[in-house]
């Protein structure tokens, strides 16, 4: 079957339809023996006649309540029976294209945005396919019929067959051109706090993670990974590896050199005994410190313009008071709890690899690349993820890559498993950051002046998305969240240098935000209170107008209580972001012991995402990446020395555990606007929330992540 | 030959005794609802029970489970009717999930000890257990809620 064929309904085998229309001539094959009877009225969704609803889900789930919310689009239009509704995850199909993107991606906070349309759409379509079945059977007009939990009914309800028992008529009905979308106040899923559907696998051991799966013959292996990013084999000794027990072969490959053995901790013992000299290159004398002399140095003159306001620099000479400081952020490694790992059944023909990836169509295109084959004939299987926050969406496919590699010099499926070591120690971290800002106020204590220079490595340079992402020499994701400063400030200037540095850097959960949050919500406190204002209200003053910010503000500061007395020694820091099209604010509330160390006692935080799908996945969301930014906040950093990263695990990358976790309250502004991101959203403003308390509570301006207890100390 | 118990099954199997026992019970067992997260004892993913304790199988030699019995996330009750397991469904706690199984191993000897924890109590129980996506307060509450469900059910 033509690809153009795709999202017409067909007619199946044994009388059902044609379950494998939508899928690559590799699966076909492999289903043909198993294909169920079934209704398929496009690539989204198949209704079996055992009346289960199967919706093939065209994003990645890693947390972010996917393979709920997005059946709950399809769902509420079907009127499917929710307890009979199962997901699958896609096979690589254009079908499957992110509807802005155009390749199958899971990122940037757009699930529920980019398939709103979609997704309803399909759902709507294949509930008016099964009423006309059922219409055509009873011999009715279609009007006269409705459809209801997974039954279509006839009037008053004399006469209902099941989806199921439809399936087969369905299939032979064509589908509509148009549908209509109901009124959001007849919805009765969405809007609805609903239960995750992946949730009762996740508690008996029984969900999948590419780590878990296997297959017949499947060997493991573990990469002796270069000491310095880019170094090269220069010789290998592998005789003490071959020696151990389980070790099959040692491969070199170009991301270091594979120990391919029975099992993980064969391999590891393997890769502990292998003896290999590097070549280490250019990138052997980095170190953090020299980096950070550079990008000071830089901050000092103006880099390339991403936005320019009016007369920033003679604003700043005639202001009544100038307020100058230099903020930076670390590398952070992504650190998602399943390592990552991939599995390669490479044979002449074709190719199957089941691993967790955010980012199938570039993956499929690396892996069939390097086996030398067409993507056509390479398959992913998208397993669970255990985490992604971007690192398993790479520009370069490395995780998949690799192992392609690896299995196609030892001719045997092979499943590459990464230690915790090598991915703290991986790269593709999140920038290291060095801004200077300025900022001038008129004798009123109203800014009249703002310039922010930022200095970080592209993430998108050397990508397939730097000639879109980058434009005039500023790439969008390194300003992004800066360049947008939304306050009512006549004269703006925001800049940015590109430094080339030999560290593979990536987006992080969040992206530009994760660092402009926390540099541009911490400076506007300092303008703020060099003004003589409070912090809230000076906000709230230069956001008049923009009643969406204006909103989150003021939830959360009500609801925090934003200027009541608090217990001993505590204090309020407010920060509000914009980011993938989300607004958020929060209120932490912190207190700083003698000897410097911060507790965050609690976070309030207001979020309007627009329409909500499932409030209490928007919960969850905001809860995670407030969480996820404390980390940051207040312990990573990932640091480099003679071009070696110090940090190699938990122990010394530490993670915030139960016992600092704050109490966490989210409050969600009602909205009739379209649903937008909140997997990132949640994460930008912690940090300068956190940030600005600690000057609330201690008088000490926290400028350098992560918050370091030692500039903190009582007499420090 | 070292024999094991687990989950009330009994094995035999030829592996070295210096091998993790996670990495026997996931790759020579196929119980892979025991997770691996750092291979030093720091996440807790991997946890499981030896003879009722819960302990980080990523540093445990095999040879230390001969003998014992041994409870994974797969053994801890059937059709999901642990409380915690009904506590964890009901607070929607997991997201990614891959840390859980190691959560719950380590929550359920909480409970076994101290069936009534409180707030402090959970944390210095649980903090040995790292959830990168941050689902801490709703673990608290399923806890809580666990705690609730059991004593109903002992009445």
């Amino acid at each position: 079957m033509k690809r153009r064929d795709f999202l017409k309904t067909g007619t199946a085998v044994g009388g059902g339809l044609l379950i494998s229309f939508c899928l690559p001539e590799l699966t076909l094959a492999r289903q043909a023996g198993s294909t169920k009877r079934a209704f398929v009225p496009n690539a989204f969704i198949r209704i079996g006649t055992n009346d289960i609803v199967t919706i093939i889900v065209t994003k990645s789930e890693m947390g972010q309540g996917v393979y709920t919310s997005l059946p709950m689009l399809i769902a509420e239009e079907l009127e499917a029976d929710w307890s009979r509704i199962r997901v699958e995850s896609p096979p690589v199909d254009p079908a499957y294209n992110h509807t802005q993107f155009g390749i199958q991606i899971t990122g940037g906070s757009t699930s529920i945005n980019s398939e709103w349309e979609r997704l309803r759409k399909a759902g709507a379509t294949a509930r008016m396919m099964l009423v006309a079945a059922a219409a055509q059977t009873w011999n009715v007009n279609p009007q006269s019929c409705r459809a209801e939990r997974g039954y279509v009914i006839h009037g008053s309800g004399r006469r209902r067959l099941s989806f199921g028992a439809l399936a087969d008529a369905a299939a032979k009905i064509e589908a509509p051109k148009d549908v209509a979308l109901k009124d959001p106040k007849d919805f009765k899923l969405i809007g609805k706090s609903t239960r995750r559907l992946d949730t009762p696998s996740k508690v008996d051991g029984t969900a999948q993670f590419g780590l878990d799966v296997r297959v017949p013959g499947m060997l493991t292996a573990v990469l002796l990974r270069p000491p310095v990013f880019g170094a090269k084999v220069a010789r290998i000794n592998d005789e003490k590896a071959r020696a151990v027990n389980g070790v099959k072969a040692v491969v070199p490959v170009r991301a270091g050199v594979a120990v391919v053995a029975t099992g993980f901790w064969a391999a590891k013992l393997g890769r502990d005994a292998l003896e290999v000299v590097w070549d280490e290159g250019p990138n052997a004398t980095l170190s953090t410190a020299d980096l950070r002399e550079q990008y000071s140095n830089l901050a000092r003159t103006p880099g390339a313009i991403a936005r320019k306001d009016g007369d920033p620099v003679h604003a700043l000479q005639n202001s009544a008071k100038q307020i100058t400081a230099e903020y930076e952020v670390p590398y952070l490694a992504h650190a998602m709890m399943e390592p990552l790992n991939c599995l390669v059944d490479l044979r002449s023909d074709h190719c199957e690899i089941w691993t967790g990836t955010q980012f199938q169509t570039v993956d499929r295109a690396a892996a069939a690349g390097v086996a030398g084959l067409k993507p056509e004939l390479v398959q992913i299987h998208t397993t669970l993820l255990g985490g992604g926050f971007g690192r398993r969406a790479n520009p370069a496919s490395d995780f998949i890559v690799e192992a392609v590699e690896v299995a196609k010099a030892v001719r045997a499926p092979v499943k590459v498993i990464w230690t915790r070591e090598d991915d703290i120690r991986g790269g593709w971290y999140r920038p290291l950051w060095y801004d200077r800002l300025a900022a001038g106020v008129d004798a009123e204590g109203k800014p009249i002046a703002w310039t922010h220079t930022v200095v970080g490595q592209s993430i998108m340079a050397g990508t397939p998305f730097e000639s879109v992402m980058v434009k005039n020499g500023v790439d969008g994701t390194s300003v992004e969240g800066a360049a947008e400063l939304p306050y009512a400030i006549p004269n703006v200037q925001v800049d940015l240098h590109s430094p080339k540095v030999g560290v593979p850097v990536q987006w992080w959960r969040s992206v530009g935000h994760s660092h402009t949050g926390f540099v541009v919500e911490s400076f506007l406190d300092e303008v703020a209170h060099a003004a003589g204002k409070d912090p809230y209200q000076f906000r709230r003053a230069l956001l008049a107008g923009q009643p969406r910010y204006l909103g989150v503000l003021e939830l959360a500061a009500n609801q925090a209580k934003w200027g009541s007395s608090l217990p001993g020694g505590r204090g309020h820091g407010i920060a509000v972001h914009f980011s993938f099209n989300t607004y958020v604010a929060q209120v932490a509330e912190v207190s700083v012991s003698d000897d410097g160390e911060v507790r965050v006692h609690r976070v309030v935080c207001a979020v309007d995402c627009g329409r909500v799908v499932n409030p209490d996945t928007v919960v969850a969301q905001l809860e995670s990446g407030i969480i996820y930014a404390l980390t940051a906040a207040l312990k990573g950093e990932i640091t480099l020395e003679r071009g070696r990263v110090q940090q190699s695990n938990f122990h010394d990358y530490p993670m915030l555990r139960m016992n600092e976790a704050p109490e966490i309250e989210v409050h969600i502004v009602p909205s009739a606007e379209p649903p937008t991101g909140v997997g990132e959203p949640g994460v930008p403003p912690t940090a300068a929330a956190v940030a600005n308390a600690i000057f609330a509570a201690t008088g000490k301006r926290v400028r350098r992540l992560p918050i370091r207890a030692s500039d903190l100390r009582k007499n420090a | 030959m070292i024999t094991l118990n687990i989950n009330r099954t009994k094995y035999s199997i030829d592996v070295d005794p210096a091998t993790p026992l996670l990495w026997v019970i996931r790759e020579n067992l196929n119980l892979t609802g025991t997770k691996y997260g750092c291979g030093m004892a720091q996440c807790g993913a991997c946890t499981v029970h030896i003879d009722g304790e819960a302990v980080r199988s990523c540093v445990t030699p095999v040879s230390r489970a001969a003998g014992k019995m041994v409870t994974t996330i797969e053994g801890l009750a059937t059709n999901l009717s642990h409380p915690l397991q009904q506590a964890w469904i009901a607070e929607d706690v997991p997201q990614c999930g891959y840390c859980q199984s190691g959560q719950i191993m380590s929550a359920a000897i909480l409970l076994r000890e101290n069936p009534k924890p409180t707030d402090s109590e959970i944390d210095d129980a649980m903090s040995g257990n790292i959830c990168r996506c941050g689902t801490y307060p709703r673990i608290r509450r399923a806890i809580h809620r666990a705690a609730q469900l059991a004593s109903r059910r002992a009445k």
